[in-house]
């Protein structure tokens, strides 16, 4: 096979599974709204648990936001690799020849289109919920555009970890939220910048970085994990 | 030039003798007993050093002019927060190591480091807390340096627990070799946290390109302790690594003549 024959059909393979996963997701469309409707749930227990007041809701809106979204994507990551696990698609996979990081980014791009995107979109209503400043809703929103990829990248890895465990969703947590900790402090230092009228691009350039690192990094952990687990 | 030399020399089978120890250490009987007669007196140089060390810190160094008695706590607590930082390294390197070469001996000393790392951030923890109170007036602050051993911990935990969670010895190993190396990402940003926000926690002291802060009466201790607690690293490391590789190796052929040779 010729190298330009090779890299076609490793495209052809990655859109092949991107469309296959979204499907798969958009079959069980009220499984899709768990994340988003645990994103809400949270969100809404700070202020019976803190208080209403608004000022103070604002302060902590951006943390709050944020681990909560940190929250909702560790419960969904568990299905990244899970029912491919299960059912022996993923060795498969692997024997088909087509290399894993591929393989493993096509599904992170799938789980964060299904499980990370809508966060996304979602996060204006929370912002006004917790009476975050108009001023720097648009941050939040870009953080958390920025911000979930990486979440989902740095996760396929604690999955990749965890998944020939039985019970690997409660070790998940413990394996990636350390690994969380810096996206966590440089988004919201962006969304409180922009609060306090001070310059948050520092902030997203760092993110954006994040981004590019855990793009061309995470996917090789990732499948290097996969196939640890594999053997 | 060594490695081609030997490559070329076919009838000359002599190499390196550091390729050579290093290829030898591979083998498990071997290292079970070059480790043995290295043990006692790696604990011998420990207890000797802290010792030492502690009787120069705790007796003869003079109190701090401004932090009193209490600022003797830092030859427990620097030394320990060093290491915390350094086992982790070395656990890395050595699992990349395990992870490439497939060495067992490498799996089980990464594996190993993990606890003895994270009972040091515990105690860098707890006698960094201790020492903020009468210091700062509070047990905990969440300042950057506090913060990120604090995470440091929890990335020990999840390597051991990882390895704890997987039942095949070496299957688990691997697994939590590769999430000890992706960690190691983490530990420029613990480094470095200091000077990413500089909140309540005290500038570093000691730089080894410029002067000290520090007068020498109060620093040599400090750099004994230091200097100790790799002794103890490496004496527990190595007995952990011996009794890992013994329940490994229950059944092969020379555990079971070790037995043998105890028994008789």
């Amino acid at each position: 096979m010729t190298p330009e024959q090779q890299s076609g059909s490793m495209a052809s393979a990655f859109f092949a599974l991107l469309r296959r996963d979204l499907l798969l997701a958009f079959r069980r469309r009220t499984e899709m709204l768990f994340p988003i409707v645990f994103l809400l749930v949270v969100v809404s227990l700070f202020p019976l648990g803190i208080g209403p007041s608004p000022a103070l809701l604002a302060r902590i809106a951006p943390g709050v936001i944020w681990i909560a979204a940190l929250l909702a994507t560790v419960i969904s990551l568990d299905g990244l690799f899970r029912s491919d696990f299960e059912d022996g698609t993923l060795e498969q996979f692997v024997l088909s020849g087509h290399p894993l990081t591929l393989i493993s980014l096509a599904k992170i791009l799938a789980h964060w289109l299904v499980a990370g995107l809508p966060l996304v979109l979602m996060s204006p209503l929370l912002a006004v919920w917790m009476n975050l400043p108009i001023e720097s809703l648009g941050v939040m929103v870009l953080t958390l555009a920025l911000g979930t990829p990486i979440l989902s990248l740095i996760g396929s890895i604690g999955v990749g970890l965890t998944i020939s465990l039985k019970r690997g969703g409660q070790l998940l947590s413990l394996l990636v939220f350390p690994l969380y900790v810096p996206i966590l402090i440089i988004a919201t230092a962006a969304v409180m910048a922009a609060s306090d009228g001070l310059p948050y691009t520092a902030f997203l350039g760092l993110l954006v970085a994040g981004l590019i690192t855990s793009v061309t990094l995470a996917p090789f952990a990732a499948a290097a994990a996969l196939k640890i687990s594999l053997s | 030039m060594n490695t081609n030399a030997t490559t070329m020399n076919k009838d000359k089978p002599r190499k390196n003798w550091l390729v050579m120890f290093i290829h030898k250490m591979g083998s498990p009987p071997w290292f079970y007993g070059f480790s043995g007669k290295l043990i006692p007196w790696l604990w011998a140089i420990f207890a000797a050093l802290t010792i030492w060390g502690l009787y120069l810190g705790l007796v003869k160094a003079p109190a701090d002019y401004q932090q009193g008695e209490s600022f003797r706590i830092m030859y427990l607590h620097v030394p320990s927060a060093w290491m915390s930082m350094l086992i982790y390294t070395s656990m890395a390197i050595m699992g990349f190591i395990a992870l490439v070469w497939r060495i067992r001996i490498m799996e089980i000393l990464a594996m190993s480091s993990a606890p003895v790392g994270a009972a040091f951030t515990i105690i860098a923890l707890a006698s960094g807390s201790l020492w903020g109170r009468p210091t700062w007036g509070t047990y905990w602050v969440w300042d950057a340096r506090l913060t990120s051993e604090l995470v440091l911990l929890f990335l020990y935990l999840g390597v051991i627990g990882l390895y704890n969670a997987i039942d095949e010895p070496r299957k688990a190993a691997r697994a939590a070799c590769l999430l000890a190396l992706v960690g190691a990402v983490n530990l420029p940003i613990i480094h470095y946290s200091v000077k990413w926000w500089n909140t309540l926690h005290q500038g570093s002291s000691i730089s080894v390109t410029g002067g000290s802060n520090i007068d020498p009466s109060m620093l040599w201790p400090l750099l004994i302790m230091a200097f100790a607690v790799k002794f103890y690293y490496g004496a527990n490391l190595l007995t952990r690594a011996r009794v890992k590789l013994l329940e490994q190796d229950k059944r092969k052929g020379w555990v079971k003549k070790i037995i043998k040779e105890r028994e008789s």
